[in-house]
């Protein structure tokens, strides 16, 4: 061997594959300007649509008028419900199986909702032209509070439902109700409240927020008339079920519809959702003929498309004196707001909330969920989580905090008590879930050895005395949180999206010269596939990271895939694309074997290559084979090297951690200052640590916002009092705290490399820790529970009814 | 000039002369991103606090979304498009952002590189807290500002010719 | 969220910018830093038919030394109030306060003008200027005339200011030397106005508060000094029980509005311990 042979590690180091922090392919060009995103997008001739928008939460449309506006400028149109109803386009089905106006159809049910769409030559004139449509209302009965909206008087929102018993659902109780969800074994979960030593029963709210990402919602539409094609450039992280959502109610041919989703500027379940700008946009395209461009901005943003979250979980927990936990029951009223457009998979109507039993063995749970209508803005997309995950472990973790305090015990024990034990799994949770696999005890030992959990509480002790004594104003918490994630959606024997089944996608295309591409059914808003999906292809394929480009977003070039949200990429995605790898690793084999003349099952892989068993010096790398997939393959064989592979998950994957938030606030005031923050996440194998740590940070940071002060507010009129970055709680670098990462590493067991996605996780994990911290620190003055958000003024409540100042 | 004339302006973007016809109305942000076709400044907000539009104004950092094109007649801009090194390659701070994972979804990171810079260049050695300070005008909804603020001192390192040292966790 | 069309005007004097607003009347507004006016407009709340832009007035910008006075033209921006040597010195809570004001870019634009000049109760300066004793100088097609701080504000976004008048320049007497200072500001994040602030300038002698002065900042519609609470804590050494005497009198007089930054009855409990802390801290600067 000379010097010049790379050695096996140098082999290995040369692929950046799997495991290694390889840097992002991505920030060549972001860190240059030269990303491309959709207002970015620009074409001859193009027009700018903007929206009229209702300023009443609830009102009748007595007229629109559009004169004025139409001598404006640039302005070209005014397109009403009218205008749409000739193309049948009023309205529009939600994912959820509901229907939503697409332009105010007789009645407004929440304040800025879109009313009229005005098309101009450009955004400035259709601001003008949007300041000179008169619309006159009539004011109706507001219902804001979701407590009161299935009271008998309680006024009729949707008018259209006007006699429907059924929902999608199932049965409608109320003029105001959209279903009620019911999972788990009723009689079961009664019997053990009947018989539990203890028992804890607490309404915990999960407010309203909004995923906010930093790009709002866009899109540019074109329509060109001769081919009878649309073009549809869109901030989508789903862009091919937007595309059948537009062949579906547009009545285009789908091979006709182009949707492109260029750079994201991220999404956080904002961007799954379909749009009345969208449909707009593209009907204001085939009205006149040119390219429409819809830019929404952040006020409506953050009003109109699609909150989160809006949850009030009515929970109890049934428990052994010593502990042991032995049945859970929740109730959930979720607020739909006025359309019932959940970004769920269609057979859930409150997507995952049922895995709501967390990381606990609880013999038996039930749980209802009852959805309701009000005057509030449409949507409840998963931000940053699985679907209705993140209530699910808000729900859960809570009450564990509520449970051991009756209890008289400390969290950490009593989760460490009730955990499923690693020898459980695969495990069949109570309310019907198959958690792959887990090491709970390991991970939550390492998190409360790491940041000395019994020191902290020792310090605790002491200056909650000192407090008592009235020599500080500060208390002291620790937020515990422990969650299990279930995301991957998913198997299509449970998972759909109007009937489409959740699998993802992957085209490997690899090219004579030993470089390929690989297109993929996911959507990067800012995760870095680009990077990672490349990573995954060179260690199962032996071809540098580098040399495989990674295209994403255009459903003309993209095998059909079902998008990014809800961690599935690479649960999903990222299982397709191993297996894509795996069928070009398959033909490769075949192809080496003949030109070594050897059996296949002569040869053995060996990081880039294959070699023949016994023989080491007798070898072909891949990029060797993939020359000769273009000259000389085996007799019979079709020549080339590329592979597709569409994958249905078996089951989803449980990505788990366990954090903790160290916390003081100052009574006085309320004002929090977070002191330490851990975050250990097991999401299975690791892709790029990097990555993967990035994420964490950044999950982390929503968390913080969401629990301490982020949250879509109305008033008793209906109008959003949080709707701008000025009171819409968005942290600086100022506020955000520093975060701490680790992990410990559980393979998912049917994942083909045993990977199970973590962006999600830190929001899911780090929400409860947060309020956890907040209501712990309180509870020694005699609080159960404070609701979110946790900021500074209903901290000082929470202080001052608790006698703090008496 | 009346309101629905349209204006000249005249200034040096990037260091080179530029020249376009404006409303009195238009904003600096849609002057740089329409007129002038450098997209790389963005729109997050437009009630001045994302900072997603921030361009460099004669020696200043301002959002560019909440000043007019006809206000910066005569001044010398610096955006996202001017800052890699003159024979291309990536610049400390474009680099700092790369090798630190500073940038996910890469909405913010032209407005933020862009506040780095002058922060830097008023203060080339600065503390965490500085560096938190100094970038506290522009939001970034993906890394939880961290690893940006590592990429400010790997830069800033850079630029002084020292060793970058990773502060322990 | 695009801003009404308007005519743009940019006089280079101050004559003639003076000349343009009292022509052009209620349909024109000076352009300062414009982070108030701009957003304002874009939302459609303000629609001026011109504006007359500042920023070409020479005359406007700088700070300079009086006698034993500050004199701060109306264009200086914060960033410049932080930059400034002469700040730094003869009035830190000036720097102290600047820093506390929006973030590094609005600083860059903003400027001590416009933040005291368009009355929004939300802004910093002003309860300062009251604290400080500053007077400012008007100038209008009648002539130029002084006004102190404290006779400026009438009510939220209503003040002194005459049709045609411009507000040039700040004049503040140099704080006394040995004298303590603090400016305490309770806010959400950066970048958000006070839920409530407290400005206290004081003396110290023998241990003892000899003179003091409190402003109190986004606790009423207008800035207010809270001069009931600085006579109880003179001639005292801020022992506890009169540190509370001053807040529940500073008290007496806030009157903010709930909003999403907490309800009333929170603001006013803060705006008493924001006056408590600036005492303390102010006291433990003098010397």
């Amino acid at each position: 061997m000379n010097d010049m042979t790379p050695t096996r590690e140098q082999r290995e180091a040369k692929l950046e594959g799997m495991g290694c922090k390889r840097k992002r392919v991505e920030d060549i060009r972001f860190t240059q300007g030269k990303g491309n995103y959709v207002d970015d997008v620009k074409l001859p001739g193009m027009l700018h649509g903007d929206f009229v928008r209702s300023p009443h939460a609830h009102a009748r449309v007595k007229s629109i008028n559009s004169e004025e506006a139409l001598k404006v400028p640039g302005v070209l149109a005014v397109i009403t419900a009218e205008t749409l109803k000739t193309v049948n386009l009023a309205w529009m089905p939600t994912l959820a199986g509901d229907v939503q106006m697409v332009l105010a159809d007789g009645k407004v049910l929440f304040q800025n909702q879109e009313v009229a769409f005005v098309v101009a030559t450009d955004r400035y004139a259709a601001d003008d032209g949007i300041n000179k449509v008169v619309v006159e209302y009539e004011a109706l009965p507001v219902l804001v509070d979701p407590f009161k909206a299935m009271d008998a008087d309680a006024p009729v929102l949707r008018e259209d439902l006007a006699g429907k018993t059924t929902g999608a659902h199932g049965p409608r109780k109320h003029h105001n109700h959209v279903f009620e969800w019911t999972v788990g074994d009723k009689d079961l979960t009664d019997a053990a409240f009947k018989k539990a030593d203890v028992t804890i029963k607490e309404m915990i709210s999960y407010h309203r927020t909004h995923p906010s990402p930093l790009e709002t919602c866009q899109c540019v539409c074109s329509f060109d008339k001769i081919k009878g094609e649309l073009t549809i450039w869109g901030t989508f992280q789903a862009p091919h079920v937007i595309r059948t959502v537009v062949a579906l109610i547009a009545k285009i041919p789908e091979h006709k519809i182009h949707v492109i989703a260029p750079d994201i500027g991220g999404g956080f379940g904002n961007k799954v959702g379909a749009y009345p700008g969208y449909i707009c946009a593209a009907v204001a395209s085939i009205v006149t003929g040119k390219p429409v461009k819809w830019v929404e901005d952040r006020i409506e943003n953050l009003t109109a498309t699609s909150f989160a979250r809006d949850y009030h979980m009515t929970t109890e927990i049934a428990a052994t004196k010593e502990g042991k936990v032995t049945g859970l029951r929740v109730h959930v009223l979720a607020d739909h707001g006025a359309f019932d457009a959940c970004a769920d998979p269609s057979k859930w109507p409150a997507g995952f909330f049922n895995i709501v039993t967390g990381s606990y063995d609880f013999p038996t749970a039930h749980l209802a969920v009852d959805g309701i209508y009000t005057n509030k803005a449409p949507g409840g997309v998963a931000y940053r989580c699985s679907f209705r995950v993140t209530e699910a472990a808000y729900c859960i973790e809570r009450g564990m905090d509520i449970l051991a305090q009756k209890l008289g015990m400390d969290p950490a024990e009593l989760r460490l008590k009730n955990f499923i034990k690693p020898e459980q799994f695969p495990y069949h949770s109570a309310l019907g879930w198959e958690y792959d696999s887990g090491d709970y005890h390991t991970a939550m030992r390492k998190m409360m050895e790491s940041v000395d959990y019994a020191g902290l509480r020792k310090e605790q002790a002491e200056k909650r005395a000192a407090f008592k004594r009235g020599e500080t104003r500060e208390i002291m918490g620790l937020g515990v949180s422990f969650f299990t994630e279930i995301v991957g959606a998913g198997p299509s024997k449970n998972c759909d999206i109007l009937g489409i089944a959740m699998f993802d996608s992957c085209e490997i295309r690899m090219h004579p010269t030993g470089a390929g591409i690989a297109r993929v059914g996911s959507k990067s808003q800012g995760q870095g596939h680009e990077t990672t999906w490349a990573q995954i292809i060179a260690t199962e394929i032996g071809i540098p990271s580098d040399d495989i480009m990674i295209e994403e977003g255009n459903t003309d070039t993209a095998p059909y895939g079902l998008g990014t949200y809800g961690s599935r990429s690479t649960p999903v995605a990222g299982a397709a694309i191993a297996m894509a790898a795996r069928k070009i690793k398959a033909k490769a084999q075949m192809i080496a074997a003949y030109k070594l003349e050897v059996h296949e099952g002569d040869l053995e892989w060996d990081i880039d290559g294959f070699r023949v068993k016994g023989l080491p010096e007798k070898t072909m790398s891949m990029k060797d084979i993939c020359w000769a997939a273009y000259n000389s393959v085996p007799p019979g064989m079709e020549p080339g090297l590329e592979a597709v592979s569409y994958y249905d998950p078996p089951n989803m994957t449980y990505p788990f951690g366990a954090y903790i938030c160290v916390m003081n606030i100052d009574v006085d005031t309320g004002v929090y200052k977070v002191r330490r923050f851990y975050a250990l996440d097991d999401c299975g194998t690791r892709i790029n640590p990097m990555i993967i740590e990035g994420q964490v940070h950044g999950g982390l940071t929503e968390a913080f916002a969401i629990a301490m002060g982020q949250e879509i507010r109305y008033d008793d009129e209906g109008n959003v009092v949080t709707g701008s970055f000025m009171d819409f709680f968005m942290p600086t670098a100022v506020e955000t705290p520093h975060w701490e990462t680790d992990f410990t590493v559980t393979p998912s067991p049917h994942h083909p490399i045993g990977a199970k996605g973590v962006g999600e996780s830190p929001n899911v994990g780090g929400v409860p820790a947060f309020s956890n911290a907040v209501n712990d620190a309180f509870s020694f003055l005699g609080s159960t529970h404070i609701q979110m958000p946790h900021d500074y003024w209903r901290n000082w409540k929470a202080a001052k009814n608790l006698g703090v100042f008496a | 000039m009346a309101k629905t004339q349209k204006t000249h302006v005249t200034m040096k973007v990037n260091g080179e002369e530029v020249e376009g016809l404006v409303e009195p109305r238009t904003l600096l942000v849609h002057f740089i991103r329409e007129n002038l076709q450098m997209t790389g400044t963005h729109i997050g907000c437009e009630t001045t606090h994302c900072g997603a539009c921030t361009v460099d104004l004669d020696g200043m950092s301002v959002k560019s979304c909440t000043v007019f094109a006809v206000q910066a007649e005569g001044a010398e801009i610096m955006t996202i498009e001017g800052m890699a090194n003159a024979d291309g390659s990536l610049s400390a701070l474009q680099e700092g952002f790369r090798m630190m994972h500073g940038l996910q979804c890469g909405f913010c990171t032209p407005g933020m590189i862009l506040r780095a810079q002058r922060l830097l260049k008023e203060n080339p050695s600065p503390t965490e807290a500085e560096i938190r300070m100094g970038i506290s005008g522009n939001f970034c909804r993906c890394t939880g500002y961290q690893n940006i603020v590592r990429a400010i001192q790997y830069a800033a390192a850079k630029i002084n010719g020292v060793e970058f040292q990773e502060a322990a966790e | 969220m695009i801003p009404g069309p308007f005519s743009y005007h940019r006089p280079v004097t101050l004559a003639d910018a003076v000349k343009l607003l009292s022509t052009l009347g209620d349909d024109a507004r000076p352009l300062a830093g414009g982070h108030s006016l701009v957003p304002m407009m874009k939302l459609r709340l303000a629609t001026p038919e011109h504006l007359v832009d500042l920023h070409g007035i020479d005359a406007l910008k700088g700070i300079r030394r009086d006698g034993t006075r500050i004199v701060i033209g109306a264009m200086t921006t914060q960033h410049d109030l932080l930059a400034s040597d002469e700040i730094a010195r003869s009035l830190p809570i000036l720097h102290e306060t600047a820093l506390l004001i929006a973030d590094p870019q609005v600083r860059y634009r903003g400027t001590i003008g416009g933040n005291v000049a368009n009355g929004d109760p939300g802004n910093d300066m002003p309860a300062l200027m009251m604290t400080l004793g500053a007077s400012y100088r008007l100038e209008g097609p009648g002539g130029a005339r002084d006004l102190p701080a404290s006779d400026f504000y009438q009510g939220a976004y209503f003040t002194a200011l005459e049709p045609g008048e411009i507000l040039t320049s700040i004049s503040v007497p140099a704080a006394a030397a040995g004298h303590g200072y603090a400016y305490e500001k309770l806010k959400r994040k950066i970048g958000d106005y006070a839920t409530a602030a407290a400005a206290v300038v004081l003396t110290m002698a023998g241990g003892k508060v000899a003179t003091c002065t409190i402003g109190l900042t986004n606790l009423n519609e207008t800035p207010l000094l809270a001069t009931d609470a600085a006579k109880i804590v003179i001639g005292t050494s801020l022992d506890e029980a009169t540190l509370k005497k001053a807040a529940a009198a500073a008290e007496a007089i806030m009157s903010p509005a709930s909003d999403a930054r907490g309800p009333a009855e929170y603001r006013k409990h803060v705006g008493g311990i924001m006056v408590t802390r600036a005492l303390t801290r102010a006291a433990a600067r003098a010397s």
